[in-house]
């Protein structure tokens, strides 16, 4: 019998137990997640409706059939049900709601990815910050923390909206400003727990600054479960931008925000159910994609949920 | 010839909630240059809490701690941690999960500005005993010895004159244990070191350490000498007590 | 006749890689008396302990040939069976106390649980048994600890009210995975006197799980040898300096000891086909 000799694979270099450099060791670090990861079938659905999102958001004038803003003929193509020509029907304003989505998704990805690039950071350095330190610093920021706590997210972003002005970029501002708190929380605990370890120790014995030892130890083991909790607030987000959109604080018209559309469709629907259903189902399916997506991250970002 | 490390009078409190722990109370003890001293006590002799005064990780401490003649600061500044490194007792604890062998080694070397970062990582690695291929490993990746060997050798990489043990075998199996014992062994002779070894296992410390002193309830309890411990002249009750559990099980 | 008798247990549990089998075949009877199990991390000594008492946890499965405790079929009984028998004829002792005691109950109460299978007896009785219990394994002020809660007791008080626990219900089987473990040399020489009696005054048969050769071969009858799932040498604790396996030698040489001075320790050259 003969032996085929062993040609390595790209799987074999990920995967070897003794990498030779710090990229093969950090690549076959990351493809060892993405095969526990991959292994969750919902997650990889949340992955997929996602993957989606962004697709469409980049690809909006080539999938949009019609012009999003501006409508057809008043007169003939208003409220039209869902058919051939226009998938998922007509509004008011004669314009077709399939475009209208399409379009509206890069206002929700927008929204997504400035409040996670502006809250999560904040959150973070005030958690790991507090919790590293300890003592005034902590009680000063935790306290801060608590006043933004006790207010409800909609109310508070109400509140900021309605002194910055309405508009969809003052609206994405008073979310960050908004869903940082909870990060804080849960990094100030997170680093509570990593503080007092033995390689916090060793690292400080070897005349590391507190920056270097916050920035270089005590984030990398923070970040993972902020970023789950995020993904799984990311749902929420969506649902407050909408909801700011639909009592017009939120984006303006005719911007085709998914909550405005819903605001604007819900007088017509008894008779012309389509015009609200539709951005409606988009939120659902696009904020399930992120609950399903926090949950495969969670399982294999999070030691402790891992059984 | 004044000794390496001169402790006098050290007192160290906690204050657990709401209660405070006087775990070390007036311990003194001197250990030569080269010397290897053993602290030998149970849980809660406050054995550990002697090193993290040393080296600066228990919050509070009177009295009087000299390295080489001089009295420590209250902060220790990067000189102390080019002289005094620790080994911590768990493996499993003392390695950042996240971090390959290759950062936990070149971070101290980058704190300190050395600029040869890679040969000396290498080297390091060759003297604990693990090769190159160890390098771009994560701990996960690694048994409990080969962790103990990496901790070992971040202790030793910025070339210190003083290395604290806390129990650093008693995590693993016993046949590791005699494994990172040689080594420990055989840096100490290679590189004149000096070492301050906790532990609770008499066999060890009597197999590592010159002298001894054993510790209960924060106080030293008594000083013996390696040969003092062999011939059993210890004359200390709570010594007596230690010896003869060490021997294993004897029907009453 | 053998209290117990165990053929071929073994023990797999599913990973990625497929199913691993961590106790591969091991058999043994046990009469009344001390038996020690002996192997370092890994060995599967913890998991032949658990098996014996059917307390593998899921997903991984235990099987055995034979395993009969007292004429009982083990592989036969039904989870009733096993409720009357676990606790109340077959104990364990762990090696944390934190984690045995229920941290929202008295060790009074959890004491006095344990006699739930044991006939009927009052209130009083109960509490009468639970009392003496604890002065039987040593404690100073059975009164205090019966109204303390797990957290208000130290390490070795801990260890001690669980070993209580354990054997108020007086078990014909005890099965101790490093019981001594997590104390201090002195308390651990009055837990083992502990057990050493009801050994010898109540005749229970004890499975004594630890990773430490000298004090096992110290305390026991007998010695079984695990290594990488499979017993390698199974002897009688005086015979140990007679050791045949390379195992079993290189385990007992590689200790420091206090009468003599070996620099550097000789070390333990780990065979493949020790494993197969």
């Amino acid at each position: 019998m003969t032996v085929a000799p062993h040609v390595p694979s790209r799987r074999d270099w990920l995967l070897t137990e003794q990498p030779a450099s710090r990229r093969q060791a950090r690549l076959g670090q990351a493809y060892r997640t993405w095969l526990a990861f991959r292994g969750n079938p919902l997650a990889m659905v949340g992955l997929g409706i996602i993957v989606a999102l962004i697709l469409v958001a980049v690809f909006a004038d080539l999938i949009a059939p019609y012009n999003p803003i501006v409508g057809g003929d008043l007169r003939t193509e208003r409220l039209l049900p869902p058919s051939a020509a226009h998938l998922m029907g007509t509004d008011d304003q004669a314009r077709d709601i399939f475009s209208r989505l399409v379009h509206g998704s890069r206002l929700t990805l927008m929204v997504v990815a400035l409040v996670a690039v502006i809250a999560t950071p904040i959150g973070v350095f005030v958690g790991t910050t507090a919790g590293y330190f300890g003592g005034w610093v902590d009680t000063v920021l935790m306290r801060v923390t608590d006043v933004f706590l006790a207010f409800p997210r909609l109310i508070l972003a109400l509140a900021f909206v309605a002194a910055l002005g309405p508009g969809i970029e003052n609206a994405i501002i008073a979310i960050a400003i908004t869903s940082w708190p909870p990060y804080a929380r849960l990094a100030r605990a997170e680093t509570l727990t990593i503080r007092d370890s033995d390689f916090i120790a060793a690292i400080r014995l070897q005349g590391a600054s507190s920056a270097r030892i916050i920035w270089g130890h005590v984030v990398p083991l923070c970040t993972s479960s902020v970023i789950v909790r995020v993904t799984f607030d990311m749902a929420g987000i969506i649902l407050t931008a909408a909801g700011l959109g639909f009592i017009g604080l939120g984006a303006q018209p005719p911007q085709p925000e998914w909550g405005a559309m819903i605001a604007a469709g819900r007088r017509y629907l008894i008779d012309q159910w389509w015009v609200a259903t539709m951005p409606g189902l988009a939120i659902f399916v696009v904020s399930l994609g992120f609950n399903f997506l926090g949950d495969g991250l969670r399982d294999v970002l999070d030691p402790k949920a891992r059984k | 010839m004044t000794p390496l490390i001169d402790i006098r009078d050290l007192d160290v409190r906690f204050t657990a909630g709401a209660s405070q722990v006087h775990a070390v109370r007036g311990l003194s003890l001197t250990v030569a240059e080269g010397e290897s001293f053993g602290l030998v006590g149970e849980s809660g002799s406050g054995k550990s809490t002697v090193l993290r005064a040393i080296c600066g990780l228990a919050p509070t401490w009177d009295g009087t701690i000299l390295i080489g003649g001089r009295a420590l600061p209250p902060r220790r500044g990067p000189e102390f941690f080019r002289q005094v490194q620790m080994v911590f007792q768990d493996p499993y604890a003392s390695l950042h999960p996240r971090h390959t062998v290759d950062r936990v080694l070149s971070e101290p070397l980058a704190i300190h500005g050395f600029s040869d970062r890679e040969t000396r990582v290498e080297r390091a690695l060759e003297e604990v005993g693990l090769g190159r291929g160890f390098r771009f490993r994560y701990p996960h990746q690694l048994s409990g010895g080969q962790r103990q060997r990496v901790a070992i050798a971040r202790a030793l990489i910025l070339e210190p004159r003083v290395l604290l043990l806390d129990e650093p075998t008693s995590a693993l199996d016993a046949s590791i244990q005699a494994e990172v014992l040689n080594l420990l062994d055989r840096l100490r002779t290679e590189r004149g070191l000096t070492y301050i070894m906790v532990s609770h296992d008499l066999a060890v410390v009597a197999h590592m350490c010159d002298r001894l002193l054993v510790m209960q309830h924060g106080q030293g309890v008594e000083e013996l000498t390696r040969a003092a411990l062999r011939a059993r002249a210890a004359t200390s009750p709570y010594t007596q007590a230690l010896l003869e559990a060490s021997r294993g099980y004897t029907a009453a | 006749m053998a209290l117990l008798t165990v053929d071929d247990l073994r023990v797999t549990f599913p990973t990625r890689q497929g199913p691993s089998e961590v106790v591969r075949g091991v058999s043994f009877t046990l009469g009344r008396e001390r038996l020690g199990i002996v192997g370092e991390s890994g060995s599967g000594k913890s998991q032949t302990g658990r098996a014996i008492l059917g307390l593998t946890p899921p997903p991984g499965r235990a099987t055995a040939r034979q395993l009969v405790f007292d004429g009982i079929d083990l592989n036969r009984a039904s989870p009733r069976d096993w409720r009357g028998l676990r606790g109340g004829r077959m104990s364990m002792v762990m090696q944390d106390p934190k984690y045995s005691l229920n941290p929202v109950m008295t060790v009074g109460r959890q004491i006095m649980e344990a006699l739930k299978f044991h006939g009927r007896l009052s209130g009083a009785d109960k509490r009468r048994r639970a009392l003496d219990m604890l002065d039987a394994v040593q404690i100073r002020d059975p009164e205090r600890v019966f109204a303390a809660y797990p957290h208000e007791l130290s390490g070795g008080m801990g260890q001690r009210a669980m070993i209580a626990m354990m054997l108020v219900a007086e078990p014909d089987l005890l099965i101790a995975d490093e019981p001594t473990s997590a104390l201090d040399v002195t308390v651990q020489v009055e837990v083992l006197r502990i057990l050493d009696r009801l050994v010898t005054d109540r005749g229970m048969g004890l499975i004594f799980i630890s990773h430490d050769l000298r004090l096992v071969s110290s305390f026991c009858d007998r010695v079984l040898v695990m290594y990488a799932g499979r017993m390698v040498e199974e002897l009688r604790a005086a015979d140990l300096h007679l050791a045949r396996h390379p195992y079993t030698r290189g385990l007992l040489n590689c200790l420091p000891d206090l009468d003599h001075d070996r620099h550097p320790l000789p070390t333990l050259e780990r065979q493949a086909d020790w494993a197969r």
